[in-house]
């Protein structure tokens, strides 16, 4: 049997160098909500992004994180939402799943288009992309959708 | 910190000091239910001080943008008071900073009226 710690420590470093520091699900409330957002930006502080930069990065996770509990999993106590984030040698990941039934992101509409511009809602995937230096939307299987969200230390 | 809300007359302006977080929940509900009270109650020149605001979230913009449309349909109208940089930085990316009429001075704003 592999001792718990040496098995903690290959579940940090994995087999790429790189660090997960947050693996866990959350319930699909607006509590959890702030609750993984301060988690978010306790390791992107430890990290080491500049004040700006996690004032982006809480705000594209925040949008994110609702999106899953409000849309996603629809406040439904039964499913969660997963987030593990990691950190690549200052490439900082955020993923974001949940258990709904997903969406196609092409249908969502554009909020910058005229006729959107005075919408009251729709701007949370846009601010998403706006702050993080890559958003990537994928389906989950067998249910759900898993954002990733990626910061890099020093903007490249 | 959550938001907190403080209303004071200046001449025939309600001007409504906003600070801490707007964002889903708590903070985008308080905000929406004050400018419906306001409106409801013939006080339709208002101006928004958002000088102490932290952080506003898609929801908070929703907000700003459903006040905004709200009172303009009661033949009212809202403005902005000191915006944070980074409110306007978001304001901006969103193709809303013109949408607003945006002050930094509040006696330059209540004369606007």
């Amino acid at each position: 049997m592999v001792p718990f710690r040496l098995y903690a420590l290959f579940r940090t470093f994995g087999r790429t160098g790189s660090t997960t520091v947050i693996d866990q699900d959350y319930s699909s409330t607006l509590e959890s909500v702030d609750v993984a957002e301060s988690e978010i930006i306790k390791a992107a502080e430890e990290a080491g992004f500049d004040e700006d930069s996690l004032h982006q990065i809480s705000m594209a996770a925040r949008e994110c994180l609702v999106n899953a509990v409000v849309h996603g999993n629809r406040y439904n106590r039964n499913k969660k939402v997963h987030l593990s984030v990691s950190n690549e040698n200052g490439r900082f990941t955020i993923k974001i799943g949940d258990q709904g039934d997903g969406f196609e992101r092409q249908e969502v509409p554009d909020p910058l288009q005229e006729e959107n511009v005075l919408r009251h809602s729709g701007r949370g995937l846009f601010l998403m992309e706006a702050f993080m230096d890559e958003m990537s939307v994928a389906k989950a299987e067998p249910s759900g959708t898993i954002v990733t969200l990626v910061k890099n230390l020093g903007g490249h | 910190m959550s938001i907190k809300l403080n209303t004071r007359q200046v001449g025939d302006v309600t001007v409504v000091d906003v600070s801490g977080r707007i964002t889903l929940g708590e903070g985008s509900s308080a905000l929406r239910d004050l400018l419906r009270d306001l409106v409801s109650k013939e006080q339709k020149k208002i101006l928004l001080n958002l000088g102490d605001v932290s952080y506003i979230d898609s929801s908070g913009i929703g907000e700003l943008v459903s006040g905004f449309t709200t009172v303009a349909n009661q033949g009212g109208s809202l403005k902005l008071l000191s915006l944070t940089k980074r409110v306007k930085d978001l304001l901006q990316i969103t193709k809303l900073y013109t949408v607003f009429d945006v002050k930094d001075d509040e006696a330059e704003a209540v004369a606007r009226f």
